[in-house]
């Protein structure tokens, strides 16, 4: 594996004594997408703004293609683009004027900086909107055209840093897909984010962030298979009939059986295998369950069994 | 795949990327400008306003003392407008400069491969094309009024020359402020009581002759009285030199000396900073 971005040991302690990292490490294969997972606060954006040289560290190494942030920054640079939460755009001028200052701004020639920002408003779906001033900008078309900006140069590594917070659905769907396709053509993405269906989604490894700590690591199904099990969802005619049939499975679990009313909640180990032992013994008792529903664990469970906390409160609290 | 391979465009020197990048800063600020023409026509009318409060109000109280040094009252007051119009449009650099600071934008520059010291260029370059602008707008203002020039228009545009350089020295100063101001309300608010004293406490609207000696002493030699001086002599001819107790060449290029001058502890001081700040 080539190694696009590589971590180890960050730690970061702002003026005034807040401590935004405490110890970060990871890496990230050239190519792929990775995830960093946390609540607000929990040093995501610390994190792209070292690796994006507009901090520095105060101790670890931070490399983006082998090449050292801290030591060849302006090398660095070249290569690297940058989505913010804050879409850094300049208001007042088209999205045009705006592509093709940052093209230059990159260095590229006048006609590249041109061809290029006329080639992303067409992907990006604003070419009716090029030379409107970017005050006139919905949100999600800011969004995306900040995204477009991050992209003028082609750069191998990209930023994305909470790239859909505060969007509504729509836009935030559209926004995905765009980077989906962007994610075809091999460019490596860092990707931070509070939604867990968006790191669900995009992300191929993800590491959960909290307090300047990266507290777990792992490809999607790695963190539900280890922080959350599979739940067998049963429901029943009436409540004896429930009861009776938790009497029935109940060695069959993996953990102690929820029982609600006339529905039972078994978390099982191996989803499907178990599902079929448990409905076995049903049958044998004579129980008709009236709705059956595996439940794959979600990202969620992952974020409540690792921080205590379940993930709609943190993402609230903004 | 290698850093280097990656690069494909033609190589250019630093120099060039430099220049090229403060070029780019700079359009993008005249651009900001443009969008709001209302800023650039309220801030042309405040100095008209002065032009008429001083020629047609306080002209006839103060113009006994400039006819004793045989200058008509219109042509003392115009080159002291003129650098005092261009005096208060520097502050926009510093304004200018603490507004970026605040937004996301100056972020993104920062991952940039661009020239950091860009910014600071692009911001005081458009400035100055800024002040341009209004100068033309107040020497019009000025013809209207009666102003006209007693040498010859080489020496005039020479006149407009100094001015210009001061608002640019000024703009450099102006930026400090900035950077040094936590918001661009700040800025003006931090701007306004060092520009007063600079501006009246001078020779731009009353002969410094008629205020009390302690204060002849600054007023005679601040920078803003050294370029009024110049201007002024350069516009009007020897007689407001010898007012000024002086000789037009000796003014003009004290001027320019105080202007360099400010230039070089400034710009460095400036860049130094906003490259720590950031």
């Amino acid at each position: 594996m080539t190694v696009a971005i590589e971590v180890r040991n960050l730690h970061k302690t702002f003026r005034g004594g807040v401590t935004a990292l405490e110890d970060v490490s990871f890496q990230v294969e050239s190519g792929t997408v990775f995830g960093l997972l946390g609540p607000n606060g929990a040093g995501k954006t610390t994190i792209v703004r070292i690796l994006t040289t507009i901090i520095m560290p105060d101790s670890g190494v931070a490399t983006i293609m082998g090449v050292d942030v801290t030591k060849s920054a302006q090398q660095v640079r070249e290569h690297l683009g940058l989505a913010g939460q804050a879409a850094a755009v300049d208001e007042r001028l088209t999205a045009e004027e705006n592509l093709f200052m940052i093209g230059r701004l990159n260095h590229l020639p006048k006609q590249v900086a041109r061809a290029r920002s006329a080639e992303l408003l067409h992907d990006f779906g604003l070419e009716y909107a090029a030379k409107r001033v970017l005050s006139t900008y919905s949100g999600g078309m800011r969004r995306r055209l900040d995204l477009a900006a991050a992209l003028v140069a082609q750069p191998p590594v990209l930023f994305l840093d909470e790239p859909t917070t505060g969007l509504d659905p729509k836009s935030r769907n559209d926004l995905w897909e765009i980077i989906e396709k962007l994610l075809a053509d091999g460019t490596t993405v860092l990707l931070t984010t509070q939604y867990l269906e968006e790191a669900d989604r995009l992300a191929s490894r993800i590491a959960v962030v909290d307090h300047g700590l990266v507290i777990a690591e792992g490809t999607p199904n790695e963190l539900k298979a280890s922080f959350g099990a599979t739940v067998l969802e049963l429901s029943f005619q009436d409540e004896t009939i429930a009861i009776k049939a938790q009497e029935a499975v109940s060695t069959l679990a993996s953990a102690p059986i929820q029982q609600v009313e006339n529905r039972l909640e078994l978390p099982v180990a191996d989803g499907a295998a178990t599902t079929a032992l448990v409905l076995g013994r049903l049958l044998n008792e004579k129980i008709n369950p009236t709705k059956i529903n595996l439940r794959e664990p979600s990202l969620d469970d992952v974020f409540l069994a690792l921080t205590d906390q379940p993930a709609t409160v943190l993402s609230e609290e903004k | 795949m290698a850093l280097a391979e990656l690069t494909t465009y033609p190589h250019r020197s630093r120099l060039y990327w430099m220049a090229a990048d403060a070029l780019t800063i700079t359009k993008r600020n005249l651009l900001n400008y443009v969008r709001i023409p209302q800023s650039l026509v309220f801030s042309t009318i405040q100095p008209v306003m002065f032009v008429l409060l001083f020629r047609y109000v306080f002209g006839g109280a103060i113009g006994s003392e400039t006819s004793r040094l045989g200058i008509s009252y219109v042509n003392y007051l115009m080159p002291g407008i003129f650098i005092q119009t261009i005096a208060f449009g520097s502050v926009q650099t510093g304004v200018g400069l603490a507004e970026d600071l605040q937004k996301g934008i100056i972020e993104r520059f920062h991952a940039l491969p661009m020239t950091r010291s860009a910014v600071l260029a692009g911001r005081t370059i458009a400035d100055l094309i800024r002040n341009m602008v209004v100068i033309i707008i107040m020497v019009i203002v000025g013809f209207l009024v009666g102003f006209r020039i007693g040498t010859n228009f080489g020496e005039f545009l020479a006149g407009i020359g100094i001015a210009l350089l001061f608002a640019y020295a000024l703009s450099w100063f102006f930026a400090l402020i900035g950077l040094a101001a936590p918001n661009s309300e700040t800025a003006q608010v931090m701007a306004f009581p060092l520009l007063f004293p600079l501006t009246f406490a001078s020779s731009a609207f009353v002969p410094v002759q008629t205020m009390p000696s302690w204060l002849r002493g600054f007023a005679n030699h601040q920078p803003l009285s050294v370029a009024v001086n110049a201007a002024r002599s350069l516009m009007d001819g020897p007689i407001a030199a010898h007012a000024a107790g002086s000789s037009t060449g000796t003014l003009a290029i004290t001027a320019i000396v105080w202007c360099v001058g400010l230039l070089i502890i400034m710009v460095p001081l400036s860049v130094n900073i906003y490259r720590k700040r950031v």
